[in-house]
């Protein structure tokens, strides 16, 4: 009970700072909108080639405005040292990196859900026809990404290259749950049911989120401390 | 029984040894002053036993337990270089997010309680980015101070206080003492730790040069343990 309650203490103080500052939200956001804006020069809305990309375009949004996100996760600790006195305080360094997780995942899926009415409008799609799955695919994807990203946080957190290392080593990471991402919200945002033959895609991103939440919480002691 | 127990430390930056085979205990109740120039190694050993640093060599025992134990960290007050304390929340949104990471069983309770101790009840609701250089430092010591710990491990406790400041923390850390703490402090400012240090310790280089109590001559002349011992 203590250790679910230090992990929301973490994730709450993570949300309270950043919808104070709004610094890397608003940052996400404006990003996602505008490859969103800009990408719908690029295709025609009306064309069914928009059905056969919208996965890729989202995910790859998503992905790259997460990155916004998730470079700020451990480097807002930096200032004051305040990574100092969370590691030296009695919590437990898994609680502290879940609450992290947590916090980025919350994070992330508030830009997801304000990208995808932008990307309904810009693109004439009716993308809430499988709205439930959708869901389900959009939180299961966001997890995977972020338990990763959380992680690389911590890892690149001491680096003058921060903002560029960070996407470095996560995109190859992510590359298993992007892909089921991608095939199934390209069928969920045709209105269509994940057929029996695609369901492996999201065993795949179940046991994607179970193997690297459990190597982030089996590895982060030894990322925090050097 | 010994509330620190420092026992074959070797710490290496790259192939620097920044500590070379330290060891020492430090009772309990005890008030040791960690001396020795810029770059001597305090603060690196201060980390290590604070838990945020893993030496190559050696162990450090506290209160007979591993650093990184949660009970360990938990009987723990650190003041670091930093003020650890967060400028987007409130003095009092500071002090309860520590409260609840130590357990506390009234974290709102012991956060008021410590912001009137360092003065800053007035302003608990304002965010720490509004506050005076001083008025931060005053957090970052009730930020320590909050959970009533065992051992307070300060690095550089008196810098940038002023000396309303310096006589609060000294009284303190009297008070922790008296309740039985084990205080380690790093510092420059000799006089102001004399007034409380009874054991001294030297690093030169990161070795361990003098180890003990404090010698009666550094009462008039702080400097004679550098003079003695170390570099003049």
């Amino acid at each position: 009970m203590l250790y679910l309650r230090q992990v929301w203490t973490v994730a709450g103080k993570d949300l309270r700072s950043e919808l104070r500052t709004k610094e890397s939200l608003n940052a996400a956001i404006s990003f996602a909108i505008v490859i969103l804006v800009l990408f719908s020069f690029a295709v025609d809305p009306s064309a069914d080639q928009i059905k056969e990309i919208s996965g890729g375009l989202l995910w790859l949004v998503f992905a790259f405005a997460g990155a916004l996100i998730l470079n700020r996760s451990f480097a807002r600790e930096l200032g004051n040292d305040c990574l100092d006195a969370l590691v030296s305080s009695p919590i437990p360094g898994s609680a502290l990196f879940l609450g992290k997780a947590l916090g980025n995942f919350v994070l992330l899926t508030i830009v997801e859900l304000v990208s995808l009415p932008i990307f309904g409008v810009l693109y004439n799609t009716q993308w809430a026809r499988q709205l439930w799955m959708l869901m389900t695919i959009l939180l299961l994807t966001t997890w995977g990404v972020t338990v990763i990203g959380t992680m690389f946080s911590a890892l690149t957190v001491n680096l003058r290259l921060r903002e560029l290392m960070l996407p470095t080593l996560i995109y190859p990471m992510m590359i298993p749950a992007l892909m089921s991402a991608m095939r199934l919200t390209t069928l969920l945002i045709a209105g269509e049911p994940i057929p029996a033959g695609d369901e492996i895609w999201i065993r795949l991103l179940i046991g994607f989120d179970i193997i690297f939440t459990a190597l982030a919480v089996g590895l982060v002691e030894v990322v925090l401390v050097g | 029984m010994s509330a620190v127990a420092v026992e074959g430390i070797w710490k290496y930056y790259g192939d620097y040894p920044a500590l070379r085979n330290i060891e020492f205990s430090v009772r309990e109740g005890q008030c040791l002053a960690l001396l020795g120039r810029n770059g001597a190694g305090k603060t690196t050993l201060l980390r290590i036993m604070a838990g945020l640093l893993r030496p190559q060599r050696g162990e450090i025992r506290i209160l007979d337990k591993d650093s990184r134990h949660p009970q360990t960290r938990a009987s723990i007050g650190v003041i670091g270089h930093g003020i650890g304390v967060y400028d987007e929340l409130s003095a009092l949104e500071n002090l309860l997010l520590f409260g609840r990471l130590y357990g506390l069983n009234d974290p709102h309770a012991a956060a008021m309680e410590w912001l009137r101790r360092t003065s800053l009840d007035n302003v608990a609701g304002s965010l720490v980015r509004e506050f005076s250089r001083g008025m931060r430092q005053r957090l970052a010591v009730a930020r320590a101070f909050l959970h009533n710990p065992s051992l307070l491990l300060l690095d550089e406790p008196f810098t940038s206080l002023d000396d309303r400041a310096i006589a609060l923390l000294q009284s303190l850390m009297q008070s922790a003492l008296e309740r039985g703490a084990t205080v380690i402090m790093s510092t420059h400012q000799l006089r102001e730790a004399m007034q409380l240090a009874t054991y001294v310790a030297l690093l030169v280089r990161g070795k361990l040069i003098f180890h003990g109590e404090r010698p009666a001559e550094m009462l008039q002349d702080p400097t004679w343990l550098y003079r003695t011992y170390g570099e003049s």
